[in-house]
């Protein structure tokens, strides 16, 4: 008797309440080891149709061998892949319905745009009249008609992505894999492709699973994020949790830009908790099982950070007193460092129209108490 | 998606090996008859004996065309690469009207048939009236010299000049920066790079100056070279001792390119 | 600091030496100027010789210059004959060579993961070692009582030894395959090795089993390599003249290369000599910038043609990098 495919959380929608749908692609306990390394470690994740879902990790935590395994071009050392209720993990990738965006494109350097786009209906048979009109809407969709009869090599970086991109979705696939596609565009191409690409998934309504490097890319362009490292998934989430309630000081520090303070824990209570963070006394939400004397993290991010002014703080503020250091101008805000009494150091946003802090001044700073996350490690 | 040991990839392998068996049998009949014992060059095969190669320490004339053919490859390898150096360096850095026809031609000797580049150089040697047997004895004659240095240059061109393309150029420009001289800079800086590729080429120079045949055979002088020496007995049919000398080639041709493919996957390392 | 000569202007020489065209002669006087001596005019020379002309009295005719030669040439049956049968042998070679390298060349480009380097190398190790040697290693397996012939009786195959193995066009014709097969596959070779392997994977991707990926994107791929090799093969069979002698028999007469020896010794007519030779020189130049323009046209690499990767001329030297 197979297991029935797992139920899992459907994309969340404005003003609604998460939906249970099944899973339209679903790893089991996969595994992938070369040798005695193993890139890819009992891995499992359930993933909903229509949803945006990124396999986000540094180099080497194993997101691209998963990816790949998903396509077929990677045999899997253990566990199964499910597809829409059958085991897909033993066919070969002509043989499933799952597209690549590739890293580089690999277009076929021999073949026009056009070809390139008709290939896979055509090797799926389908009708030449059909195989026109497909090609042309996938064409239109990616802006890209006029380009019909190029070469790739006569096409620019954002070009040729585009086309590997009509590619795939010219055959309507299941699941789209797209591998860091956005990577080898300068950044304001990276920005544009990003939202249009959320665009376009969101319209033709295709399970998208990307890998990326780039944690801004999936904060902006996921519905959910899987934070890999080591080849296991660290943190499961949709963006906002990742970014609000990381699960772990690698998270945190992942995503996002966090100062992480460390700290003993003086008391438990069922309320919440008191920290004691160079000599500050700080009220948090201590992390599950948490007993006091412990060593904990708390991770503040620094624009919920800011300057108070002179008297006393609002009761839900933490504070805590430090020195400037210096403060680097970035356009928006500029950052200011500060120092704590036992040498850490704390970055912050401070908005010109703020107080004013120089260096050498002394200064207290404040966070809305829930703003901060107090994590075990 | 390797899924060793399905019949297509199963076909592939053995034709691959069939193939490769293809190359090699030939070669290792030649060695198996070197040390074949009876005069008949004939199956089935009666080992064991180095007879043949006792009796090539006796031979005058081959040992006589070995040392023709050292001399000859040995001052090959002198002009190709005293010219073939400087043509890779004007390839790579230097623009002039031209530039791709001389590429071209340059290589043409190593396409070409060789009796072709054999039978022009004869006449043009005659004509200029340098005779075949000039410089004897020190060298087998100043034109077969002469023509292996030049049929040979393309080899030194194409490999210099693949090295030249990946080097990096910055560190030319450092060592002006530092008060070098153009030759100072050329003679501790770029060539000192390129040593690896210099030494490959001129290895194969060797190699093939040795084993060349068409243009040694239309403009050698007196002597012969071991090729020409083994053609000759040829024809008159085969006797052991030209499986014997035949062994003695093949073994130092391969640790000759041996000795080449380490050099350059050496270098490979070495250069960024 | 003291002491030290602060050079406020250059001299004469390094105003001369820093301009272009001076620095570009100097670097080219040495190897433009002894191909120009050695190589270009030598081959000048074969041309101006196949315009003159030998009396029946054996005395050269040297002015004025006369296509009496290649009259000769193309009204007798004999020459466009002899080119024709060369030909023939050499297109035959350049399609057993090509059916043997390629099958290797890709066992050696996508199936070999383990020291590809080391096995590549076997493979071109015997291009190296003496042709001379190959060619008549032939001699003592297809002869009568060579190993072939030997093999074949004690197994019972054959109840006389095969005549025609040896002296016959065949006997030349597996010879030089054998001979020319490694050169095909370094091309080859090259240009599989240089497909990224995403483009496979991304033709499986595209639902196209092992079968059409081969057919629709690495063979269309390997077409420079394909090209290169075979114009290879074809050429230096066709100029061959060790081979046919050894092997060929009363056939080898009618090869092209002999014919240019015997009328360059033993017949001595050497403007015939180098007006077979000028013509020779001639359609082979010809097949190379065919080969040349139909390999650049199949060449997808995109960046600027760097000299030897596909090129057929330069393949030879920079292919057998290992």
């Amino acid at each position: 008797m197979e297991p029935a495919p797992r139920q899992v959380p459907g994309s969340l929608e404005p003003g609604q309440g998460r939906t249970i749908v099944e899973s339209i692609l679903e790893l089991r306990g996969v595994s992938k080891r070369f040798g005695s390394f193993a890139a890819v470690d009992d891995l499992s994740l359930a993933v909903a149709p229509a949803e945006f879902i990124t396999l986000l990790g540094a180099s080497g935590s194993g997101k691209t061998t998963t990816l790949r395994m998903i396509a077929g071009f990677e045999a899997l050392s253990a566990g199964e892949i499910w597809m829409d209720g059958a085991p897909i993990h033993g066919l070969p990738p002509y043989k499933r319905d799952i597209n690549t965006v590739f890293q580089n494109y690999a277009l076929f350097p021999h073949m026009s745009v056009w070809d390139n786009v008709a290939y896979g209906p055509k090797m799926r048979r389908v009708p030449p009249a059909e195989v026109t009109a497909r090609v042309g809407a996938a064409l239109e969709m990616v802006h890209l008609e006029q380009l019909a009869r190029r070469a790739p090599r006569q096409l620019s970086g954002g070009q040729q992505q585009r086309v590997a991109l009509a590619r795939a979705l010219v055959n309507r696939p299941k699941v789209l894999l797209l591998d860091e596609p956005l990577g080898a565009l300068d950044l304001k191409l990276r920005k544009e492709m990003q939202l249009e690409l959320k665009h376009l998934q969101t319209q033709v309504g295709i399970t998208f699973v990307y890998v990326t490097h780039d944690q801004e890319e999936a904060l902006t362009m996921s519905t959910r994020i899987a934070l890999m490292r080591a080849g296991r998934i660290e943190q499961l989430g949709s963006p906002t949790e990742i970014y609000d309630r990381p699960a772990s000081r690698y998270v945190a520090d992942f995503i996002g830009e966090t100062n992480l303070l460390q700290g003993r824990l003086r008391e438990v209570m069922a309320g919440g908790a008191v920290l004691d963070v160079a000599g500050h006394l700080l009220r948090v939400r201590p992390p599950a099982g948490a007993v006091a004397g412990q060593q904990v993290w708390l991770s503040v991010r620094p624009e919920v950070l800011h300057i108070l002014p002179e008297g006393a703080a609002s009761p839900d503020t933490n504070v805590i007193q430090g020195t400037v250091e210096e403060g680097i101008y970035a356009g928006a805000v500029t950052k200011l460092r500060l120092r704590l009494a036992d040498g850490t150091t704390l970055v912050l946003h401070a908005a010109p129209t703020g107080v004013a802090a120089l260096p050498g001044q002394s200064a207290r700073v404040g966070w809305p108490i829930g703003r901060g996350v107090c994590l075990a490690g | 998606m390797n899924r060793p040991g399905d019949g297509l990839t199963r076909v592939l392998w053995a034709a691959g090996i069939a193939v490769f068996c293809f190359i090699y049998a030939p070669l290792l009949v030649v060695v198996l008859y070197s040390v074949h014992d009876s005069r008949i060059i004939a199956w089935p095969l009666k080992l064991f004996t180095f007879e043949w190669y006792r009796l090539l320490l006796h031979d005058r004339g081959m040992l006589d065309a070995v040392v023709q053919s050292i001399k000859l490859a040995v001052l090959s390898v002198v002009i190709s690469l005293a010219v073939g150096i400087p043509g890779a360096f004007l390839l790579d850095r230097h623009d002039f009207p031209g530039k791709v026809l001389y590429q071209r031609f340059v290589l043409l000797p190593l396409i070409l048939p060789g009796i072709i580049t054999g039978v022009s150089l004869l006449s043009f040697f005659t004509t200029i009236g340098l005779r075949l047997s000039s410089g004897f004895p020190i060298v087998p004659g100043w034109p077969v010299v002469l023509g292996h240095g030049t049929a040979l240059i393309s080899v030194v061109v194409t490999q210099v000049f693949a090295r030249l393309q990946r080097l990096d150029r910055f560190q030319e420009e450092a060592s002006a920066d530092l008060y070098a001289t153009p030759w100072r800079t050329f003679w501790r800086v770029t060539l000192p790079s390129i040593r690896t590729a210099v030494l490959g080429a001129g290895l194969l120079v060797f190699t093939l100056s040795l084993d060349e045949i068409a243009v040694t055979f239309f403009l050698i002088g007196r002597r012969n070279t071991i090729p020409l020496e083994i053609w000759g007995r040829l024809r008159l049919g085969i006797t052991p001792e030209v499986n014997a000398i035949s062994t003695i080639i093949f073994l130092v041709s391969v640790i000759v390119i041996v000795i080449w493919a380490r050099l350059m996957r050496d270098a490979e390392g070495a250069t960024p | 600091m003291p002491g030290e000569r602060i050079v406020a202007r250059g001299s004469r020489w390094d105003r001369l030496r820093s301009r272009q065209w001076f620095r570009t002669t100097a670097a080219g006087v040495l190897p433009v100027g002894w191909v120009v001596v050695f190589l270009l005019v030598p081959y000048a020379l074969l041309l101006v010789q196949s315009l003159w002309r030998l009396t029946d009295t054996q005395e050269l005719v040297r002015w004025p210059l006369t296509l009496a030669n290649y009259q000769r040439l193309f009204g007798t049956a004999l020459y466009p004959q002899t080119i024709l049968f060369s030909a023939g042998i050499a297109l035959r070679v350049t399609l057993f060579s090509l059916v043997l390298a390629f099958p290797l060349a890709y066992l050696l480009a996508f199936k070999v993961k383990r020291h590809k380097n080391l096995m590549y190398m076997a493979v071109i190790i015997p291009l190296w070692v003496s042709y001379l040697v190959r060619a008549y290693a032939w001699k003592i397996i297809l002869g009568q009582e060579g190993i072939l012939n030997g093999l074949l009786a004690s197994l019972g195959l054959i109840a006389a030894p095969l005549e025609f193995l040896l002296y016959s066009k065949w006997a030349v014709i597996i010879a030089l395959t054998h001979i020319y097969t490694p050169f095909t596959l370094m091309p080859i070779y090259a240009v599989l090795e240089a497909i990224p392997p995403n483009l496979k994977e991304a033709s499986h991707d595209l639902y196209a089993g092992r079968l059409r990926t081969f057919v629709h994107v690495v063979l269309p791929l390997s077409l420079p390599g394909v090209l290169a090799g075979s114009t290879f093969a074809f050429v230096l069979s066709m100029g061959d003249f060790i081979a046919p002698q050894l092997l060929g028999g009363n056939d080898s007469a009618l090869m092209v290369s002999n014919v240019v020896v015997s009328l360059f010794g033993v017949a001595f007519n050497w403007p015939l000599g180098a007006a077979v030779s000028v013509v020779m020189l001639t359609l082979v130049l010809l097949l190379l910038t065919a080969a040349n323009r139909l390999e650049r046209r199949f060449d997808y690499r995109g960046d600027t043609g760097r000299p030897g990767k596909t090129d057929a001329l330069g393949a030879i030297v920079t292919e057998s990098r290992a």
